[in-house]
């Protein structure tokens, strides 16, 4: 019997040494991929899976997991399935993208526009 | 106002808070599976924390240190109810326990929010927002088990049939019943268990369980007046161990 320092552990009386059994299929529940949202109207983060039934037990464990520190406004929960993705080997087809600097916004101005008028504006 | 009668209540609000926080902790590391063990650890903080709220109100009318409070008193000096302090037993007795204890928690909390006494009003309007989570979590489960295998099912019916009359005990009466009622500070506990019973049926329904009927009905008193199982005393000083080593030390 495992004994520990936590007597609520060596209290259950758990063999040692325990047979690990291989998982068979749906052992284990699927996944849900979570997105957290910081406050209302911020974009959603992904932060990581759940393992749920379904949708409303994914947000119930969700909102534990990924939403019990710090602030949050919402989670989304959607199943790893429904989410689709380029494959790596396909990661040529971003090769050139970062020398393409003309397709960059940094060099539209538009802060220093509105600086300009505010300071018109004022020595009117 | 008759602030015995407010500290009263506050104590048995506080100790059930304490107790169950504690007995939920007890799962931790135990759980059925990973999110699940997280969930009920989760509430399990937010229980305590509960509990260490009131104990502050307590504190502000004249009461010891919450820590003092919460780590120094015997099981004979505990307020909360016996169903409470009962071991977890396997997780089915435990759910069903989550159950029915934080609906009447969150209803208790709703009635307070409008208590005359606007320190606890204050603390119970920010307390029942956490409980909306927990009495979710609760629902969910019980009507998830109680319509899933023929296990589950009988399961949660055994759970609810040994839970039933200590449930029904939570709502044992003070003396001063209608001080609270009558100064506006709480509704009383025969409001509140009329309250409870409606609010559980329509969800026991849903999970195809049937709550025992009303002519075997028992309630388990004596939790309020201090007499409890013999399972408190263990938990107490349990719980108790580490604060009790140096009740002086810094946290």
């Amino acid at each position: 019997m495992i004994k520990s320092l936590d007597p609520r552990i060596t209290r259950e009386q758990i063999e040692e040494n325990n047979s690990i059994e291989p998982l068979t299929p749906m052992d284990n529940w699927e996944t849900y991929e979570v997105f957290h949202q910081k406050k209302r109207g911020d974009q959603h983060m992904h932060v990581g899976i759940v393992h749920a039934p379904n949708p409303e037990m994914a947000l119930l464990f969700g909102k534990e997991q990924y939403g019990r520190r710090n602030i949050t406004a919402n989670i989304w929960v959607v199943k790893t399935a429904n989410v689709f993705a380029c494959e790596y080997d396909d990661a040529d087809m971003f090769e050139t993208t970062p020398e393409k600097q003309y397709r960059e916004a940094g060099g539209y101005k538009v802060m220093e526009k509105i600086n300009k008028y505010k300071k018109a504006q004022k020595t009117v | 106002m008759n602030s015995i009668a407010l500290k009263e209540l506050l104590y048995k609000m506080a100790d059930d808070l304490l107790i169950i926080g504690h007995r939920n902790s007890e799962w931790t590391g135990l759980g059925p599976i990973l999110e699940e063990d997280i969930a009920f650890s989760s509430m399990a903080q937010d229980k305590i924390g509960q509990s260490q709220a009131l104990f502050q109100l307590l504190h502000e009318l004249g009461e010891q240190e919450p820590d003092t409070v919460a780590f120094t008193r015997n099981a004979n000096q505990f307020h909360n109810a016996q169903f409470l302090e009962l071991p977890n037993g396997d997780y089915d007795f435990s759910l069903m326990r989550h159950f029915l204890y934080d609906v009447a928690d969150q209803l208790r909390f709703e009635f307070l929010a409008n208590s005359s006494y606007e320190p606890l009003a204050k603390v119970a309007r920010k307390i029942k927002g956490e409980l909306k989570y927990h009495v979710f979590h609760a629902n969910t489960w019980v009507v998830k088990l109680g319509n899933g295998t023929e296990e589950s099912k009988a399961r949660m019916q055994t759970a609810l049939n040994e839970a039933w009359n200590y449930a029904l005990g939570m709502f044992e009466t003070s003396e001063f019943e209608n001080d609270l009622i009558a100064s506006g500070v709480f509704v009383g506990e025969e409001a509140l268990k009329k309250q409870w019973l409606d609010t559980i049926a329509p969800i026991i329904e849903k999970a195809s369980l049937q709550i025992p009927s009303s002519n075997t009905w028992a309630p388990v008193f004596g939790g309020r007046k201090c007499k409890h199982t013999e399972h408190l005393a263990p938990l107490v000083d349990e719980m108790s161990e580490v604060f009790r080593v140096d009740p002086s030390a810094e946290w």
